[in-house]
This record gives structure tokens, C-alpha cells and sequence, in this order.
């Protein structure tokens, strides 16, 4: 079983972090081509069009991998996770449905006439297409991180012991749930950052190379604009204001921050340093007084959680989880009496604790100190990961936010085509908004461990009932699928930007 | 609103109606993938060809794609069992749909007479798997699956990962790919001119009697071979059921009971039969060609959902544990959010679908794709 959920795990990075690679251009890049297609329809200026036509079929050539790559998201829920999508499909499914209705169809549909309607369309009806997909991408975004945010923080919803899943209670929770919300901004940022740099590095190459040298101005110049706005939004608006809420975002936030005991308020902020999971200490650690409560509690004088207190708090609840995973057993054997249930729903917000035991142990409620000890241990995630990755996410944010300011700021003075330095710095700069993003969804859902659902449903119990073997099998399909794919989408792409606008005039 | 059971039965009516949109509209687009080589003599051919569904068969995959969320939201269950069970199956029609977004894209961006001919290729399977993929799915819907549920609800698999392949399934893919097959070169009989035109309209042919023979084959093995499942006793519908507490009889022929018990659903197996035979006389007017292509996927995929009613997943090995529209539905908040969900955009979606056909009509031209290189798919 061990080695299935590991397989599992591992081909949902896999394939998660693929499609992931794609999104964020498609969300950026779909709001520069509005920006570009409106200023054409306002000005009349014909550059404007070629350039939204050609970052176009841009757009197109990376929109396809977004497609392929986002089916293997909705087929893999069932295949892999068949435990996952009968235990919490009741919530889960809905907000994926209504992104189907509402925010997929939308840009789908719209899509192709993207490409092919230049003719047949008045241009304010084909500014009215290029939103729409835009609007399209965007909503399917929310959507998306409206069920990704109930993962992490889940509301709203109540435990159904005849049908022996969760069920929805409340949809507005789950609507306006505060961590939705944030990873929401914070998601859409990344991606008009994503979308910014590449547009920016393209240009800068073109001008550095001399070539195409007023459209490529242009380009840089929104580029610049968009994506200044782009990274102080997913800074300032950082996903990390949702880490105080909820007892899993709570220890994903002390494990991102090294925080093993509880720190008086206002706690200090560990820049870096070498955590060592056995010990619970930080080693080396460089620390900024006053800097983490600010950033985690947006105070002074509230404390920040430490492990070592999450860890005594979940061994309580574990026990009290017991109780509840007893009681429901009872009720499994037909003892389906007012107390039995009564005392299920006293204890039932801790089942989930309960379930945790059971990688240790198939005899929950006979579950020894020991392995109560254990359970409670593994039930945060382990730091030095997510210490790690995230000061690199963050540090490729503050350097982006270095490149756009400079960047905004010579387009302000109208000198940045005097400045190669610059422009070379944009260039080299291409893959920081993927690796920010691709480590930022890593510190998410690996921060989340060891549950796939928060406080109610281990990743441990999460997989369908099939063999590592078939898993590994399919793995190695994907991975075989996905590089040979890659690699054609990266060769039409380089040579598609290589080429330049001067492909539109074959025209 | 409406009451539990009343909901439950709404979506199945829903799901329905999503599936039935997507036979419709990604139907033809599977079926002119998989007849792409058959009908595209050379590569101006194919590439009309392409740009026949190319601008809109992304908006129609969503209909698969909301069809099988919509299965994932309003029964939860079903989605997870077969999805898990049939795995090899469902993986295979997945690497296989990946051809499409990146062959309709990517096939005509470079000139390359081997990088063409490989995506020639890719979109074929694109289209074909797929389309056996999903027909023997109902195919095993009707056959059952050996699963059965532990205290827990989780889903234990009765017997190894290919047992699930049977005669029946896959004849139930060969009727699916026939029938849209039948149904893709409907679609480019209206959507070409000069010889494509000429050559779907002989695929037209020819897949619609070969459907009809495959059809015909089905319903003697359903009515005279094939086990049925029928529910025997049941508790309370319109409460939350568990998959487990019913009890379930087999016996052969029992899918028929439906049409014997209400026998107005005789006129989905005949829209399923005239409608292909109206498509062979017919194909020479494209747009009612067309049209009776589309009443007979309608039938066929009405066919299936009558007959399996309120099964929609029996389980071949424990058959008490089947799942059912009574006991494997979502609860009542979430069907009923659902549907005001779908009461708002569904509509919607038609009108602008509408729409996107409208500006796109009239027929592609082989002068078309000669002319304009960086312009269409």
C-alpha cells in the first residue's frame, strides 16, 4: 500500500506540475493579448493587431498543451484517487462542474475563433472574442482554486456516516472561503507575472538582436506595465495571508518558517538556515527580529505556532478521533442506536485525526501510545522541503520585482532600448516566473501532507484499489507522453519566436 | 424545490443530456479524426479537412469534459469506480485525446511532409480510440464490472485489470466508432465541397450500414444473451442510500424490462436504426444528411440510458452493491446547486455555441487552405 500512495503521489506531481507549466502563460498572456487588441481597436494602429495576432499564435501553440495536459487533471481524480472522489466528490465535484459550465466552455468555445475570425469579425466583436477567452481562463482559474482551497481549509461541509462520505452544507462558505480567496490573487498573479516575462524576454531578444524593432518596443513596453502591476499584486497579496487559517495551513506556515517552538509575540523571521526534522531545531539560523509575526499575522502581539505545540494539539485530537472512528464501527455492525450516533457526532470533527492511525495500524481504536505517538509526529509536513523551496520561490519573486521596476521604469524614460544590460537581464530572466510557480504549488499541496483533505482525509487512505505495479506502468506512459509532446511544443515554439512577426506577412 | 428523489432523477435526465451533447458535437469531431486518412487523399485534403472542426472542437470536448465532471459532482461514486476500475481503458482513451489539442494545432505549423504524416496519425487514434474507449464503457455499463464496496465504501476490484475486457464491450465499441463515424462524414459531407465532399459522402455510406448491422448485433445479444440487472427491493429513494443496502436480481434480458414496461422508449432504438438509414438515402442533401445522423446518435445513446435505468454501473461480481440513480447520487444541497448552476449556464452555452457556428458556416475549401498558410489550422 506504502509503495501505491507514493507511486500515486509522485504521478500527481508529475502531471499537476506539467499542466502547471502551461497555465500561467495562457492566464498572463490571454489578458496582454486584450491589452494589445484594445489599444488597436482605440488607435487604429495596424502594429497593435499584428502584434496581438502573433503573440497569438503563441498564445495557441502553448494553449494546446494546456488542454492536454488539464484532461489528465480531470481523469486522474477517478483513475488514481478513487477513495478521494467518493469521500469528498459531494464538495469537491462541484465547484470543477460549475468551472465546466461556466468558465471552460466559455474559453474553449471562443478559442478557435480567436485565431480564425480576424475576417469574419468586426473588430470590436473579435476584442469582444480575445476578452472572452481571457474571461474564460481566468473564471476556470477561480474555480479551480475554489476546490483546491477547500483542500486546504475545509468548510462548509459535515461527515455523512449512512453514506459514509463528506457532504456539502454550506456553499457560500465554500465560495468565500478566505483561503480560496488569496491562492485565487495569488494564483492569477503568478500567471500575468508568467505571461509578462515572456512577452518581455522575447522582445528584449529581438531588440538586442536589432530585429523587429517597433513591435517589439511596444510589446516590451506593455510587458513592462502589466507585469510590474502582476508581481506587487502576487507579492503584497502573497498566499501566505491564508496560512493563519485552519489548524493544516497553521503547520504548513511553521514548517515553511522553521518554527519549531512557539515564539512570544512578535516572533522573528528565520531567513535561512538548516532545520533538522529529528532534533526540531533550525541550525545557522540568520533570524530578523519582529519580521514573521508581520508577515504571518499582519501584528505584533499575536503569536505565531510553533510544531512542537501543533504536534501535542493533534496527539489530543488523535485520541479524540478514536472515540468517533469507534463509534462509527459500532454503527458499520448495525448498532445504529441514538448513542452511538450522538457520540459520533460529539467526536466527528476529529475522524480525521483518527484516520491517520491507520497507516500505523489496522486496529484503530486499539491503538497504542506508540502509535499514537507516531501518527501525531507525521502529522505536519516536513520542514527543510518547504523551508527551502519557498525562500527560493520568494527569491525569484524580489527578483522579478527588481526586473519589472527597472524595466517599468525605463520604459517611463523611454531609454530602455539604450540599455542592453537590461534587456539582457530580461532575457535571462525567462525562467523565473515557471520555477517561482512551479515551487510555489510544491510549498502548497506538500505543505498540505499528510493530508489530501485537511484534518479529514490522509493522502495515505486517499488512492484507488489498484496495483503500484499498474501505477508505475501508467507513470511511465505519462512521463514518455508528456516529454515527447514538450518537446514538440518547444521546438514550434522556438522556432515560431525566432521567426518573429515577420510570419504574419505570408499573409 | 423538488424533492430528493425527483432531483436524483433530474440529473440523471442531466447527465443525459451533457452526454448526448457530446456525442452530438465532439461526436463528429471524433469521427472525423478517426476518418481522417480514409477521406484526405493527400495533404490539401486533410488539412480542409482539419479546419472543418479545427476553431470549434475544443469547445465541443467540454461537453466530455463537463460530462464527466457533472458524473464526478452529481454522482461521485460512479466516477470513482470507473474511472478506477476500467483504468487501462480510461488511460488509454486519455494518451490518445492528448493527439487532439496538440494535432489540430501543431500538425500544419510546420511543412514537413513526416512531421504532417505523423500527426495524420496521432489524430487518427485521436479520434478512434476515444471513440471505442467510450462506446465499450456503455458497452460494460450493460455487461457490469466485478467491484464491490467494503465497510468503508471503499471500491475492492473483483478479479484482475483486464478482466473487464469482454466480446460485448468491445462490440459496443465498434458500434460507437461506426456511428460516429457515420456521424463525422455527416459533417464534412455539409462542411466540403469537390472531392472531399464525394469521398465522405462514400464514408457516410459505408459506415452507416456497417453501424446498422453493429447496432442490430447488439440488441439480439441484449434481448436474447446478455444478463440484465434488476432491482428487487430497495429502501427509502428519497433519502441518502448507501450502494449497499438494496437487493439486486440478474437475469438474461432484464434490460428489456424498461422498454417492455414502457413501451413509448421503443422510439429511442428507432430513431437509432432510421436515422442511419435515412442518412444512406439522404446523403446527398448534406444538411438533412446531417440532422439524421444526429437524431440517430441521439437514439442510440437514449437506447443505452433507457435500458440500463436507474442502473448506471452494475457490478457483475456482487450485484446488491451495483450503483444506481436511487443510491449513488450526490446529496440533495448539491444536486440542487448544481442545477440552478446548470438552469443559468447551460443555456448560455448553447447561445454562444450557436453563435460561434453561425460566424464559422459555410463550407472550407481546398482554395482556402492554399491561400491563407499561417492563417488556419
Amino acid at each position: 500500500m506504502d509503495s501505491l500512495v507514493e507511486i500515486s503521489r509522485m504521478q500527481f506531481a508529475f502531471t499537476a506540475l506539467v499542466h502547471f507549466v502551461f497555465v500561467p502563460l495562457t492566464l498572463g498572456l490571454s489578458f496582454l493579448l486584450v491589452i494589445m487588441e484594445t489599444v488597436y481597436v482605440i488607435t487604429g494602429n495596424k502594429i497593435y493587431r499584428s502584434m496581438t495576432q502573433f503573440w497569438g499564435k503563441l498564445f495557441g501553440i502553448n494553449f494546446a498543451m494546456g488542454v492536454a495536459t488539464g484532461l489528465t487533471m480531470e481523469f486522474q481524480f477517478g483513475t488514481n484517487w478513487a477513495y478521494y472522489s467518493h469521500y469528498v466528490g459531494d464538495i469537491f465535484g462541484v465547484p470543477l462542474a460549475i468551472e465546466g459550465m461556466m468558465a471552460f466552455f466559455l474559453e474553449s468555445t471562443f478559442v478557435g475563433l480567436f485565431f480564425v475570425g480576424w475576417k469574419r469579425l468586426s473588430k470590436y466583436q473579435h476584442l469582444l472574442v480575445t476578452f472572452l477567452v481571457a474571461l474564460g481562463s481566468n473564471m476556470s482559474a477561480l474555480w479551480i482554486l475554489i476546490a483546491n482551497g477547500w483542500m486546504q481549509n475545509p468548510v462548509g461541509a459535515a461527515f455523512n456516516a449512512e453514506t459514509m462520505r463528506m457532504e456539502l452544507t454550506n456553499f457560500s462558505d465554500l465560495l468565500f472561503n478566505p483561503v480560496a480567496q488569496s491562492k485565487f490573487v495569488h494564483t492569477v498573479s503568478a500567471g500575468y507575472v508568467t505571461g509578462s516575462v515572456f512577452v518581455l524576454a522575447i522582445s528584449a531578444w529581438y531588440l538586442l538582436k536589432g530585429r523587429h524593432i517597433e513591435f517589439a518596443k511596444r510589446s516590451f513596453a506593455i510587458a513592462a506595465g502589466f507585469g510590474l502591476a502582476g508581481i506587487a499584486s502576487a507579492i503584497v497579496l502573497g498566499d501566505e495571508s491564508g496560512y493563519t487559517i485552519g489548524d493544516v495551513q497553521k503547520a504548513k506556515m511553521a514548517a515553511i518558517e522553521a518554527e519549531w517552538e512557539t515564539q512570544p509575540a512578535p516572533a522573528s523571521f528565520t531567513l535561512i538556515g538548516l532545520p533538522d526534522q529529528d532534533t526540531m531545531q533550525t541550525r545557522y539560523a540568520i533570524q530578523i527580529p519582529y519580521a514573521l509575526g508581520l508577515i504571518a499575522t499582519r501584528s505584533i502581539d499575536e503569536p505565531v505556532e510553533g510544531l512542537k505545540e501543533i504536534i501535542t494539539r493533534n496527539t489530543a485530537r488523535i485520541k479524540d478521533g478514536i472515540i468517533a472512528y469507534g463509534a462509527l464501527q459500532q454503527m458499520h455492525k448495525g448498532q445504529k442506536d441514538a448513542a452511538t450516533i450522538a457520540l459520533l457526532k460529539a467526536h466527528e470533527n476529529n475522524l480525521g485525526y483518527a484516520l491517520l492511525l491507520r497507516k500505523y495500524t489496522p486496529n484503530v481504536v486499539d491503538a497504542t501510545d506508540a502509535q499514537i505517538h507516531e501518527a501525531a509526529m507525521h502529522s505536519v509536513p516536513r520542514v527543510a522541503p518547504l523551508f527551502f523551496t519557498f525562500r527560493i520561490m520568494v527569491a525569484s519573486g524580489f527578483t522579478l520585482l527588481l526586473l519589472f521596476v527597472l524595466a517599468a521604469w525605463a520604459v517611463y524614460k523611454n531609454n530602455f532600448m539604450d540599455k542592453p544590460w537590461l534587456l539582457r537581464m530580461a532575457l535571462w530572466s525567462l525562467p523565473l516566473p515557471w520555477l517561482a510557480a512551479e515551487l510555489g504549488w510544491f510549498v502548497a499541496e506538500y505543505g498540505r501532507q499528510p493530508w489530501t483533505i485537511s484534518g479529514i482525509l490522509p493522502t495515505w487512505l486517499s488512492t484507488s484499489s489498484l496495483t503500484a505495479g499498474s501505477v508505475t506502468a501508467s507513470f511511465i506512459a505519462f512521463v514518455l507522453f508528456y516529454s515527447a509532446l514538450s518537446v514538440g511544443e518547444m521546438y514550434l515554439m522556438i522556432k515560431y519566436a525566432r521567426k518573429g512577426p515577420a510570419l504574419l506577412n505570408a499573409h | 424545490m423538488f424533492d430528493y428523489e425527483t432531483l436524483k432523477l433530474i440529473w440523471w435526465a442531466l447527465v443525459g443530456i451533457l452526454l448526448i451533447g457530446f456525442a452530438l458535437t465532439d461526436g463528429f469531431d471524433l469521427g472525423v479524426g478517426a476518418l481522417l486518412r480514409i477521406v484526405g487523399k493527400n495533404d490539401e485534403e486533410r488539412r480542409v479537412i482539419i479546419n472543418c472542426v479545427g476553431p470549434t472542437w475544443d469547445g465541443n470536448q467540454v461537453w466530455l469534459i463537463l460530462g464527466a465532471g457533472a458524473v464526478f459532482a452529481a454522482w461521485p461514486v460512479v466516477y470513482a469506480v470507473s474511472f478506477s476500475v476500467l483504468y487501462p481503458a480510461m488511460l488509454a482513451a486519455l494518451f490518445a485525446l492528448f493527439f487532439r489539442p496538440t494535432g489540430f494545432e501543431y500538425r500544419s505549423k510546420l511543412t514537413s511532409l513526416q512531421w504532417r504524416g505523423f500527426w495524420d496519425w496521432a489524430l487518427t487514434a485521436g479520434g478512434a480510440l476515444p471513440a471505442i474507449v467510450f462506446g465499450a464503457a456503455f458497452g460494460l455499463m450493460l455487461t457490469g464490472i466485478p467491484f464491490h464496496f467494503d465497510a468503508e465504501m471503499r471500491v475492492v476490484m473483483d478479479g484482475g485489470i483486464l478482466d473487464t475486457l469482454s466480446p460485448f464491450a468491445i462490440l459496443a465499441g465498434l458500434v460507437s466508432l461506426t456511428m460516429l463515424m457515420m456521424h463525422g462524414a455527416a459533417f464534412l459531407n455539409v462542411k466540403t465541397r469537390a472531392a472531399v465532399q464525394t469521398q465522405a459522402r462514400q464514408a457516410l455510406r459505408f459506415a452507416a450500414i456497417a453501424f446498422i448491422a453493429l447496432f442490430a448485433l447488439a440488441g439480439y445479444w441484449v434481448i436474447y444473451h446478455l444478463q440484465g440487472y434488476h432491482i428487487a427491493t430497495i429502501g427509502n429513494m428519497n433519502a441518502g442510500l448507501a450502494p449497499t443496502d438494496k437487493h439486486v436480481v440478474m437475469a438474461v434480458g432484464a434490460w428489456m424490462q424498461n422498454f417492455y414496461d414502457m413501451p413509448w422508449m421503443w422510439i429511442a432504438p428507432a430513431m437509432g436504426f432510421a436515422g442511419a438509414l435515412a442518412a444512406i438515402m439522404l446523403a446527398a442533401l448534406p444538411v438533412t444528411a446531417f440532422l439524421t445522423t444526429g437524431i440517430s446518435v441521439t437514439g442510440v445513446v437514449l437506447t443505452a440510458g433507457f435500458a440500463l435505468f436507474p442502473f448506471m454501473l452494475p457490478s457483475s461480481s456482487l450485484a446488491d452493491h451495483s450503483l444506481t440513480v436511487w443510491d449513488a447520487s450526490s446529496s440533495e444541497h448539491s444536486l440542487g446547486l448544481m442545477l440552478i448552476a446548470a438552469a443559468i449556464f447551460v443555456p448560455l452555452i448553447l447561445a454562444y455555441t450557436t453563435w460561434v457556428y453561425r460566424v464559422l458556416r459555410g463550407p472550407v475549401l481546398v482554395e482556402d487552405v492554399r491561400r491563407d498558410e499561417y492563417g488556419m489550422y
